[in-house]
């Protein structure tokens, strides 16, 4: 990594902790809690960014993948395993460390997989629906793609709203906090707020990293070819096929560490996380971010998670992210932190110049 | 009993499949002349059974029928004037995107102007009560109605694409759009025209199935898929086959109430779609070869 590129990665660091900083001495450090779940939704649209950005794929489905996490997480750590003691795998499990007791709500005590373990499982069963659906829907193109996009998350929606073991209208809650180090823990509680936020953003920090690196190398070459015209990559020697379902498989693996990690954090997860109307306004947010810009996606994330989260659209919720879809991709389809604000700001430069030029 | 049963599920599945074949039509009919997947496509439907249910509350069922189905035929030129006319080549992403939009801002604007309450219009003859009893299955009129306008609207279509001047216009835009203009069609015209058409013919299902399956202001996404479902097994682009597959889909999904949990209804619908587009995404009656030749 080069030095250059530190710079907005510390830019990043320091606005978190800046914005820490101004909410404690305004007085609202509440605001931290919708930042941190703003942080864990940015973490899924920064992946869905290099997907639709960079590797030119849609994905109606990303919810999907966010409930997938979170779900699996949720059953889990929820799930009471003391009447299996005996079993001799269940003994197993919990002697490794797998399973751990714990206190439930009314001080009865339940047998559950540890936070830790069930991440894991988690992120593997994204990691490998993403690679089973992958390998058919990418070879899909455009109307054909989105909709098999929007189909898998529709029956990601249908399953988790319809089965009693995911809680179905009500989903899964009084999910435990999920341990870190020194007795700090991604929760809910108030005490621990401003080190979740920081945990939070940390997370998204070192996404940034990884993400930022992959597209300036190689693979990021490869993938910005793919978009541009994808029969020319593959007559060049780029594995079109490779590339795209790795892309795929990592945003998928994105959204599902979310999707554990805010389900810990709010301490349960409904069916709503994995409607399409969560997908559709990822999409969005990626579309206003600029499509193929991580940094832009990155603040439009946090601004509209924050606005929306805080609740300032009201009943216009919905509505607010579908106008931003159309006018965003009417007249600006590269978005307005992308290419059009670069041009902008070259176009003032160069006015400058010529006015500067002019006085001589 | 079990024939019963068994007749009593066909019909159920007809009557669903009348609404979805009639969504894939539309679909068909804009992809046809644009090129586009019109996401919106439910939209239609919800807009024309609430519209409908709303000037039944001051004018007599057939008028406030017409009346639905023309407001909801302006509101599909006028999404296509306002959105779509004056782009230059957007590309498919964009498309898909932008109708994604229109289709939210409609539900939303929908679920604004009529709440979240489900509306039905009456039956068009006779009550909910009233049956015709063929051997022992009981059947609703307004199955009749909705199976029987589905079959107008179908040949409707085939004698306005293969006989009128307008039609063959249409046609030759959605054959090739440049040469098209070259012969002087106005081919921003017939592609507002296919937005006018596929809405009337949208809001006119949603007001012949409201009766039956009651019309909320959040049933156009539903739709929109199971519309989509049925253009693809037919073959995109294909009308006729489109009925064929929207009864298929109908039929599948009520059959599947059978073994399956109602809530898994839905997910039947999209595995198929899924299934179809991994497996023949030219579809259960389309060329392989001539579905090489579009762009996607």
């Amino acid at each position: 990594m080069r030095t250059s590129r530190f710079i907005p990665i510390l830019a990043l660091l320091g606005a978190v902790v800046l914005v820490q900083l101004l909410t404690l001495a305004g007085g609202k450090a509440f605001f931290l809690t919708q930042l941190t779940m703003s942080a864990y939704y940015t973490l899924i649209v920064i992946g869905l960014c290099l997907l639709m950005g960079f590797a030119g794929q849609i994905s109606l489905g990303h919810a999907g993948f966010f409930a997938i996490g979170g779900y699996t997480s949720a059953v889990l750590t929820t799930l009471d395993l003391a009447a299996y003691k005996e079993n001799p795998l269940v003994a197993m499990l919990a002697k490794a460390g797998v399973l751990t007791a714990r206190q439930d709500l009314y001080g009865g005590s339940l047998l559950s997989v540890h936070p830790w373990a069930a991440c894991v499982v988690a992120v593997l069963l994204a990691f490998v629906i993403a690679w089973a659906i992958g390998i058919p829907v990418l070879k899909l193109k455009g109307h054909y793609l989105a909709m098999a996009t929007l189909g898998f998350g529709t029956i990601i929606y249908s399953i988790v709203l319809g089965t009693q073991r995911f809680g179905a209208a009500d989903g899964i809650s009084s999910v435990p906090p999920f341990p870190l180090l020194f007795g700090v823990s991604v929760s809910g509680d108030s005490s621990l707020r401003v080190l979740n936020y920081y945990f939070a953003w940390l997370l998204v920090t070192v996404a940034m990293v990884l993400l930022l690196n992959l597209i300036s190398s190689r693979v990021g070459r490869a993938l910005r070819s793919i978009h541009g015209a994808e029969d020319a990559a593959g007559a060049m020697g780029v594995d079109t096929a490779r590339f795209k379902l790795s892309t795929f498989m990592l945003s998928a693996v994105l959204a599902a560490v979310a999707g554990v990690f805010l389900t810990h954090y709010n301490g349960g997860i409904g069916p709503s996380e994995a409607s399409i109307m969560k997908s559709v306004r990822y999409v969005a947010i990626v579309a206003v971010g600029g499509m193929g810009s991580l940094w832009g996606t990155l603040i439009m994330s946090v601004v509209l998670n924050f606005l929306s989260l805080r609740g300032y659209f009201g009943s216009f919720d919905d509505a607010v992210f579908g106008g931003i879809l159309i006018v965003i991709m009417l007249f600006a389809p590269d978005g307005i932190i992308g290419a059009d604000l670069r041009r902008l700001v070259g176009k003032i430069a160069n006015y400058k110049q010529q006015n500067s030029n002019k006085s001589q | 009993m079990f024939f019963e049963l068994f007749f009593q599920y066909l019909v159920a599945g007809l009557t669903y499949g009348t609404i979805y074949a009639i969504v894939g039509i539309g679909f068909n009919i804009i992809y046809n002349t644009t090129g586009i997947i019109n996401f919106a496509q439910g939209e239609f439907v919800m807009l024309g059974g609430m519209t409908a249910v709303t000037l039944y509350g001051f004018l007599p069922l057939p008028l406030a029928v017409i009346g639905a189905v023309l407001i909801t035929m302006v509101m599909g030129g006028l999404i296509e004037m306002v959105f779509i006319r004056w782009l230059v080549k957007p590309t498919v992403l964009r498309m898909i995107i932008i109708t994604i939009g229109i289709s939210i801002l409609i539900r939303e604007g929908a679920l604004l102007v009529w709440g979240e309450g489900v509306r039905s219009l009456p039956y068009f003859t006779g009550n909910e009560i009233s049956a015709l009893s063929l051997g022992g299955v009981r059947l609703s009129p307004q199955v009749l109605w909705s199976i029987g306008v589905c079959m107008v609207i179908v040949l409707f279509l085939n004698l306005f694409f293969k006989h009128t001047m307008l039609g063959r216009e249409m046609r030759a835009c959605a054959a090739n759009r440049d040469a098209a203009a070259l012969c002087g069609i106005p081919t921003k015209n017939m592609i507002t025209l296919s937005f006018v058409l596929s809405a009337g013919i949208g809001a006119l299902a949603g007001c012949v199935v409201s009766p039956i399956t009651y019309t909320q202001y959040s049933i156009g996404s539903g739709l929109a898929i199971k519309g989509f479902t049925v253009a693809i097994l037919g073959g995109l682009g294909n009308s006729m086959a489109a009925v064929a597959a929207g009864f298929i889909l109908g039929i599948l999904e009520s059959f599947s109430i059978w073994v399956l949990p109602t809530a898994y209804k839905d997910a039947i619908s999209i595995a198929i779609l899924l299934a179809m587009l991994f497996i023949r995404p030219s579809g259960l009656f389309g060329n392989k070869e001539a579905m090489r030749l579009k762009d996607f």
